[in-house]
């Protein structure tokens, strides 16, 4: 399998290169700060699809609720902000001013305990990564240490993705309903509405992005990496090799999860809301879809992925709303169908051998050893 | 809450209660068969399963429109025709699902999850491109609406009646096909042992195609039982997915018992909660109990005992 | 165009525009009117809006696709009439609108997004849309922010008001107060059971139905309940209604829900020519889900059913059908919506600009004579006066209209009182 001491071997770090100059030149300087913003929102869900290539690509894990911890994510942020928003200057003419505008129409007189702690920045930003990390904790020793998986996994995270939606439609006076937490306005005063703040957002959430890739990059390369590879393929032959085999799913889950919260959190910062719409079936399926047509091996084509799909998603939906379904739908087969490994896969099976000749024509002193090694081995 | 009732209310009240429950039982039951059969017999995540059942709603709010313009004679028995035509419609279109996309992902079931989730979406705009986005009303025959009076307090709804006898009678049919037919003997050593029922001389590839189909055509007849008690629009099938899939999931997969057992354990649990809470929180309470259930013992109520 | 129609609507000859308005078909195949005699552009858009000699951009944002297309498809029909309708007649300050349609795709950040698209890049002048509670309050940071103007159509829960939204829908206590009180004069009802989807608008609603009913009524309420969206199942909540036997049904019950209820609340054996049902979610466009045999006798509190007997609406009946069919029902959100374009047209021609914040100014005070319900006012609070009436289902899947209030009923979306 992957054996290369380099962090990135080279074809990695053309992907590296080309999404940098991608996302921190090309993009910015060609785009208005409307389309801009767009990509931002596209890029919160490039988070996840990274997340769902180490739990899914590499792991072997489906879970269907990744909408969950994007929602816990977005939700905690939206909280501070919230909170923020909610001065009492600015609630006056509420019945009690000083509380967010839902409490108030559902006639709550005082802030609930758990919203307290969410006055402090340092700790939303902890519980940002914490919260959702618990619960895929609590989820993922209780499913895999009793040896759950695949197909089970999935429709369980999905029913868990029902029960929040639910749970947080009904709860409206405490977390916001159905319409969610919106008209967030400041963060520690820097209005995050303006045309400027969202220029400057855009380029905190690409460095986090790169943090994040280095992140998965790392946990690749380990051994971890490989032993969640192995799992994927022959789980008891690791199981008999005398690795817990729960414990490294639990890891990977884990680190899925926190990456879907980081952004969630970055969506409620882009956006400037957030709402249980992205925590119910269909979001999260959704975001199944992201890292299957980047290639759900690849970490560079889940980033592209989000961003190709979402980009499809508004630009079909804009000039043929009606044909947008049988779209998406039809890609969802696609993908499974013919091409399993997403578009990294078809970038390593047509595009890289000519792109290796030139370089080798380029440098033809120096060999590489073959192109099997960039993105990893085929998910069968 | 019960203080100012006589006890002769009550107990006609907790009879009716459990008779909902009852209903509830059939249309989960009804809900979960077709998907047992193909997610337990055969691995497959079909996730339009609820999009097959819509396509018998179709088929059965097509057959009311045309029997009431062309043969209005028939308009009280048209129920009956307008099932077998859901059946026949759901299970077509299923087998050719089949050919074209499932038996291509045998080996990778957490890929039919998401081919068919895609075959979801496109059912649904091209339910919506035919039909219109809003949902249809299908006129039932008098004799199907209103209740029957048991004795002076209790009444029980007629279409819930309707719902019960038609589950007893798939249900039936579906254990005598699986369990008592030539086929059924086929199906059943094709799930325990594929490669073993192929060398015998089984055609593995056409047992899957028809226990699909039969799978989709189960879900076609539920689907037009449920515009009795539903609404029938090209988004309704997503109602019911999550639901049909804990059901059959809680039963323990490869079961036709468990799956009639979890249907049971469910809905009883559901329809007793709701009668004492809000909607919402049972259902809440409801699906958080079947996923701690799920944790404690993962293989369902009811596992098959098969070497793997 | 004519001096008269410059100075707004209001002085338009009612009779005028009911000609002009059942003329249509006839009138947009003979003369085409000829745009482009109104004032001077760089007078009357002064922020940069797309406005040009000749035309005028306004946006349309519904949902399309997704689980919200079934009810906001109506409402997309009649502002596309609406706008037809303005354009034969000579369009707005002598412009002919062009508009944009987005969808929302029953998803509330998509909303949000479009309505940015709408406002930033195709500069529109006011944009008709939005339906559920969720997806206006996604837009309105966004209205609010880049000042845009939006007609919103759906009867609503209220707790908001803005100046860059017009509701020309009902708020809460609109359809709820008149409709209680008549249920309790005409019906004697002493309690009620409240039932809801489990969001805003069911909530705040039964809220402030509980308190007119407990505070000012002096009945009862004896159960409240509410139910996911997407539920099906309600014979155990129809068992507890049996087991309370209230007065009055007071039913919030929205989508696909409705269906399942209807057919199980009739299934169950409740008659509801006997037993009372007063519902404010079901309008035309839902009974034809739910079918009229299932729902016939239940009573609405709308302010406007299709089958209202008076010219504006015998005209708009006949427009709406011929242009989208013989078939389709028109429900007051339908309605509602059509008043939107007529509204910002009337309004743009009293202030004559097109600049959001002068629109927004001469907004209170603006009125319709020739809405399909009668006759509407805007008020300061940027809300409607309208009547409130109460309609009785039949089986044909249409209301009759059994009363309706004397007067035009204040909107009050901060009722004291009853928060």
């Amino acid at each position: 399998m992957i054996i290369n001491s380099r962090f990135f071997n080279r074809s990695e770090l053309l992907g590296f290169l080309s999404l940098a100059l991608l996302l921190f030149l090309i993009l910015p300087l060609t785009l208005d700060i409307f389309r801009l913003n767009l990509v931002a929102k596209y890029l919160t869900y490039a988070f996840v699809a990274i997340g769902l290539v180490i739990c899914w690509g590499y792991g072997g894990i489906l879970s269907l609720g990744q909408g969950v911890f994007f929602g816990l994510g977005g939700y905690c942020m939206a909280m501070f902000l919230k909170l923020e928003a909610s001065s009492v200057a600015n609630t006056k003419i509420q019945s009690t001013p000083g509380i967010p505008d839902f409490m108030d129409w559902n006639q709550l007189t005082q802030l609930p305990f758990f919203w307290k702690p969410f006055h402090s920045l340092p700790f939303t930003l902890i519980a940002i990564l914490l919260v959702p990390a618990i619960i895929a904790f609590i989820i993922g020793a209780a499913m895999f240490k009793r040896r759950v998986g695949g197909v089970y996994f999935a429709i369980i995270t999905q029913a868990i993705a029902a029960i929040l939606t639910i749970l947080i439609v009904g709860q409206q006076g405490y977390i916001g309903g159905i319409n969610g937490i919106t008209d967030l306005r400041t963060l520690l005063g820097w209005d995050i509405r303006t045309d400027h703040a969202k220029f400057i957002l855009y380029f905190v959430e690409v460095i986090l992005l790169f943090g994040c890739i280095c992140a998965a990059q790392f946990i690749r390369l380990t051994k971890l990496g490989r032993i969640l590879v192995a799992m994927r393929e022959q789980e008891d032959r690791v199981r008999f090799s005398g690795y817990s085999v729960a414990n490294f799913k639990i890891f990977a889950f884990c680190v899925a999860a926190m990456l879907a919260a980081i952004g969630g959190a970055m969506f409620t910062l882009n956006v400037g809301f957030m709402s249980p719409s992205f925590v119910g079936i269909v979001p999260s399926i959704e975001m199944v879809i992201y890292t299957a047509v980047g290639g759900r091996m690849s970490i560079f084509g889940a980033v592209y992925g989000a961003l190709l799909v979402s980009f499809a998603k508004t630009s079909l939906s804009e000039s043929f709303p009606q044909l947008w379904l049988f779209g998406l739908g039809g890609l969802f087969i696609a993908v499974v169908l013919f091409f399993p490994n997403g578009l990294s896969g078809i970038w390593r099976d047509h595009v890289q051998r000519h792109v290796d000749r030139l370089l080798t024509l380029v440098k033809s002193r120096k060999r590489w050893s073959g192109r099997s090694i960039a993105v990893g081995a085929p998910a069968e | 809450m019960f203080g100012d009732y006589s006890v002769g209310d009550l107990g006609a009240i907790f009879a009716m209660q459990g008779f909902a429950g009852l209903i509830l039982f059939s249309v989960y039951v009804l809900m979960a068969l077709g998907l047992a059969i193909i997610f337990g017999q055969m691995g497959v995540i079909n996730m339009a399963h609820g999009e097959f059942m819509i396509l018998g709603a179709y088929v059965t709010w097509l057959t009311s429109s045309f029997v009431q313009s062309y043969v209005p004679s028939i308009f009280s028995g048209y129920f009956f025709i307008a099932m077998a035509l859901a059946f026949v419609a759901s299970g077509a279109l299923g087998m050719l699902v089949e050919w074209a996309l499932i038996r291509h992902l045998y080996k990778r079931p957490l890929d039919t999850l998401l081919a068919t989730w895609g075959l979801s979406l496109i059912l649904q705009q091209a339910y919506r491109s035919v039909f219109g986005a809003r949902e249809v009303g299908v006129e039932l025959p008098q004799w199907m609406l209103g209740s029957q009076q048991i004795t002076d307090t209790i009444e029980v709804p007629i279409n819930g009646i309707f719902v019960m006898v038609l589950t007893t009678l798939i249900t039936v049919a579906v254990a005598y096909i699986m369990y008592r037919s030539r086929w059924g003997k086929q199906v059943r050593a094709v799930v325990q042992n594929r490669v073993m029922a192929g060398a015998v001389g089984i055609n593995t590839e056409k047992v899957d195609r028809y226990t699909f189909g039969l799978g989709c055509g189960i879900a076609g007849i539920a689907g037009s039982a449920f515009t009795m008690i539903g609404s029938t629009g090209p988004t309704a099938g997503q109602l019911y997915i999550v639901d049909t899939f804990l059901v059959v999931v809680f039963g323990g997969a490869a079961s036709l018992l468990g799956t009639i057992a979890s249907a049971f354990t469910i809905s009883q649990a559901q329809s007793t909660m709701e009668f004492f809470m809000s909607g919402s929180m049972a259902k809440v309470l409801t699906l958080l109990a079947i996923v701690a259930i799920l944790m404690v013992r993962p293989q369902g109520l009811f596992a098959l005992k098969v070497r793997k | 165009m004519s001096d008269a129609q410059d100075r707004g609507l209001s002085l338009v000859d009612r009779r005028k525009l009911l000609m002009g308005m059942a003329a249509l078909p006839a009138l947009s195949l003979l003369s085409t009117p000829v745009f482009g005699a109104g004032p001077p552009t760089s007078v009357v858009n002064t922020t940069g809006l797309a406005v040009t000699d000749t035309e005028v951009t306004v946006g349309i944002l519904h949902s399309v696709t997704g689980t919200m297309a079934i009810s906001e498809t109506g409402s997309v029909q009649a502002e596309k009439l609406a706008i037809d309708q303005i354009n034969a007649m000579g369009g707005v300050l002598g412009r002919k609108i062009k508009f944009v349609q987005e969808d929302g795709g029953s998803d509330w950040p998509t909303f949000a997004e479009k309505a940015k698209k709408l406002l930033v890049n195709d500069k529109c002048a006011s944009v008709m849309g939005c339906w559920t509670s969720a997806s206006r309050k996604a837009v309105l940071p966004v209205f609010e922010q880049y000042n845009g103007m939006l007609y919103y159509p759906t009867f609503y829960e209220g707790l908001e008001q803005s100046k860059n939204v017009i509701y020309t829908g009902q708020e809460a206590t609109q359809q709820i107060i008149a409709g209680l009180d008549w249920v309790a004069k005409e019906k004697g009802a002493k309690t009620f059971y409240l039932l809801g989807s489990d969001y805003i608008w069911p909530r705040t609603s039964n809220k402030i139905a509980r308190k007119h009913i407990e505070n000012n009524m002096k009945t009862k309420v004896v159960g409240e309940e509410y139910f996911p969206l997407g539920h099906t199942q309600f014979n155990s909540v129809i068992n507890k209604i049996k087991l309370t036997k209230p007065d009055v049904i007071y039913a919030i019950i929205v989508g696909g829900s409705n269906v399942a209820f209807y057919k199980q609340l009739k299934a169950a054996g409740i008659d509801l020519s006997k037993q009372t049902l007063l519902t404010i979610s079901v309008t035309e466009d839902e009974i034809d889900g739910i079918g009229g045999e299932n729902i016939a006798g239940a009573y609405a509190c709308m302010k406007y059913f299709q089958s209202l007997n008076n010219e504006n609406n015998k005209a708009f009946v006949t427009a709406f059908k011929k242009m989208w069919g013989e078939k389709t029902v028109i429900g007051d959100v339908t309605q509602a919506a059509y008043l939107g374009p007529w509204l910002w047209k009337a309004t743009v021609e009293k202030a004559n600009s097109f600049d959001v914040d002068k629109v927004a100014a001469a907004s209170p005070g603006v009125e319709f004579k020739g809405a399909p319900e009668g006759y509407v006012r805007i008020h300061e609070n940027h809300h409607l006066w309208s009547k409130t009436r109460v309609g009785r289902a039949k089986l044909d899947g249409q209301y009759e209209l059994i009363f309706e209030t004397a007067n035009l009923v204040e909107p009050d979306p901060f009722p004291k009182g009853y928060q």
